[in-house]
């Protein structure tokens, strides 16, 4: 019995120690802005999405380590998977953060809320590289609660060695049937929605439900051509070569193309949805000062860069942009010329009726 | 008619461990493709000590199972002396159906009437912060103890209700017979009902992710990856988890086994 609990209780150890073990080595960073030691000891509880920020794994940055290191703040480092896990975590009222990253319609949300507390960007001395073409969105039109983190835009991938190169650019290969039990779509409603009504021309916020049921009808059409309704699967379906084509995220292909360079992308041209993740302040924040801090560390322009190079998706950061040696340097995919740049829409944040009529016929539609 | 069992067996087997097999394989691949094997390496092990995220997860999945298996054994095991000593069968009855509903109720509603309490109880108390390590480990407490209860009480169940009597007679005073005479022959059932209790709190995660604030563990870390792909550290450190379990479970059979060896041994 004793011996039993003993090995049990050493090799429970053993397994701490490897995890406290941790083989990391420090950077010799080059900041722009001043990082002082006077928060040294207080914490700071970031709730980003899952692996969005550079983690140390590969030689990278660890973005907080660095951070902790520099400024003495303890980083408490949390994730989400969705913006709404997310919103259901500050609205329960059990648990407090300090930075959180949402998307814009989120953002829109949460303002209308009175959840967020306003930035002081004056504080942030690296506040001006933010690319102006991100500033004064609709979600924040005074820049006063939000700094952009990480942009993207939706397009269309596909696999040329089984779809010919003359493909259509455009939603329409979604229902075409030459590539029946070929091609994948979004698992979730906002997005699948979004691919039919881009294709249909609709407005992607529209409160007209006529306009849903539209959207829904052709969702329903095109179910027969679908191989499967995906999120994160689809990395496996397309690299497999399984399925041949499929709506995602531009960055996201990149990440695919490593592993099979046949596969190709293409935003269409009816126009696409376009996304930005913002560093915001919740209300509850209770270490305001440091969060300042973290925010403008972020946007230093090797952090921003690291992250950037970790994420894959494209940064509203001139420094990460303008950077020859970002991996993603004058990238034709995530940062595309500017006769190339498809038609984009912003989700809205929409009113509750409509939501929860499209979530209904969303059911609709996948039980079809 | 052997060889059709062997095979069914070997069938089952097959269908039981493929998955593992195939994580395991895995975790040796090259690239960052989690489908398409490329060529071995054992990067993502390396990989794996410089994870920051996945080590706290580990760290606090650890830390949970490992408390919570040992308080709940603790507490069970009282729990299971106590209800064998209700003489009054009605009340026995009821108290064993309370102790077993927590098991029997979905995890969500557990998960979701707990975080319920807590943040209810904390605002009581003025906190802004309910949610957090205390509040997982209770939650995992509370729906390991019914398990250890379970397994424990078979056992009490076999022992002579005398021995304890004898034990007392010839000079023992009740703690100690309680850990000299009864202890020593329901400690397969403990063990049985602590390892039981580790694992379950090892993998959970619907009563953890509502319950856990700040104190995130590896299964909601993991969940959280699959807005993009899961890497394959992931694969790499589970892979080391199952061989550690694995070994384990291993060390507990030869010493079980041994330990009853010895004691038929001395009962001839």
């Amino acid at each position: 019995m004793k011996k039993i609990l003993s090995l049990l209780l050493s090799i429970c150890l053993c397994f701490w120690l490897c995890g406290c073990e941790y083989a990391y080595k420090y950077f010799d960073l080059d900041l722009k802005a001043n990082y002082s030691q006077e928060l040294k000891g207080t914490t700071l509880t970031v709730y980003n999405w899952g692996e969005y920020i550079s983690d140390g794994s590969d030689q990278t940055i660890d973005v907080n380590a660095e951070f902790e290191r520099l400024t003495g703040i303890k980083v408490n480092y949390l994730t989400f998977e969705s913006n709404e896990t997310m919103y259901s975590q500050i609205k329960s009222g059990g648990v407090t953060y300090d930075i959180i990253i949402p998307s814009d319609y989120m953002i829109e949300r949460l303002i209308k809320e009175n959840e967020l507390r306003e930035i002081d960007t004056k504080k942030l001395s690296n506040y001006n590289l933010i690319d102006q073409k991100y500033k004064n969105i609709f979600f924040d039109p005074q820049n006063k609660y939000s700094v952009p983190f990480s942009v993207g835009m939706v397009g269309i991938i596909y696999n040329a060695a089984q779809v010919s190169q003359d493909i259509p650019n455009s939603w329409s290969v979604l229902w075409d049937e030459k590539y029946k039990d070929k091609t994948l779509n979004f698992n979730n409603p906002r997005d699948a929605f979004m691919t039919a009504q881009m294709y249909l021309g609709l407005d992607l916020n529209s409160t007209n439900k006529n306009d849903w049921d539209k959207a829904a009808n052709l969702l329903k059409k095109g179910k027969d051509n679908l191989q499967s309704y995906v999120m994160d699967e689809v990395y496996g379906k397309m690299e497999t070569g399984e399925a041949a084509i499929a709506p995602y995220y531009a960055g996201d292909y990149l990440t695919m193309y490593d592993t099979n360079q046949d596969l190709r992308f293409f935003y269409p041209q009816e126009g696409t949805n376009i996304f930005i993740d913002s560093v915001c302040i919740p209300k509850s924040c209770k270490n305001y000062e440091a969060a300042l801090m973290y925010i403008n560390f972020l946007l230093e322009p090797e952090i921003a860069t690291a992250n950037a190079e970790y994420i894959g998706y494209a940064s509203p950061n001139k420094a990460v942009v303008n950077n020859p040696d970002y991996c993603y340097y004058e990238n034709e995919i995530l940062y595309p010329n500017q006769k190339d740049i498809p038609k984009v829409q912003y989700y809205h944040d929409i009113p509750d009726d409509v939501r929860m009529y499209y979530e209904m016929l969303w059911c609709d539609v996948k039980l079809h | 008619m052997k060889f059709l069992s062997r095979f069914y067996i070997g069938l089952i087997l097959f269908f039981l461990y493929a998955p593992v097999l195939v994580m395991i394989v895995f975790s040796f691949n090259s690239s960052s493709s989690v489908w398409v094997f490329e060529e071995f390496s054992t990067k993502w092990y390396l990989g794996l000590l410089s994870d920051s995220t996945m080590l706290t997860a580990l760290k606090h999945t650890l830390i949970i199972a490992v408390l919570s298996a040992l308080i709940s054994t603790v507490l069970g095991t009282a729990a299971a002396v106590g209800i064998m000593a209700i003489r009054n069968k009605l009340a026995n009855r009821l108290i064993m159906g309370a102790t077993n509903i927590p098991m029997m109720n979905a995890d969500i509603v557990t998960g979701i009437s707990l975080m319920l309490l807590f943040i209810f109880i904390g605002k009581l108390f003025g906190m802004t912060e309910s949610l957090g390590f205390a509040t997982v480990l209770i939650a995992h407490i509370t729906f390991n103890l019914p398990y250890v209860i379970l397994s424990v009480m078979p056992k009490l169940k076999q022992t002579d209700a005398n021995l304890h009597e004898a034990a007392l007679d010839l000079g023992c005073t009740p703690v100690k017979a309680f850990f000299k005479v009864i202890l020593p022959s329901i400690s397969t059932g403990i063990m049985t009902g602590m390892i039981m209790a580790f694992t379950l709190s090892l993998d959970d995660f619907v009563i953890s992710y509502f319950t856990c604030g700040h104190y995130q563990t590896l299964p909601i870390i993991i969940y959280n990856m699959t807005k993009k792909s899961v890497t394959p550290d992931t694969y790499a450190l589970s892979t080391l988890i199952f061989i550690v379990i694995f070994v384990l479970l291993i060390f507990y059979n030869m010493i079980s086994s041994k330990n009853e060896a010895k004691t038929t041994k001395r009962r001839v």
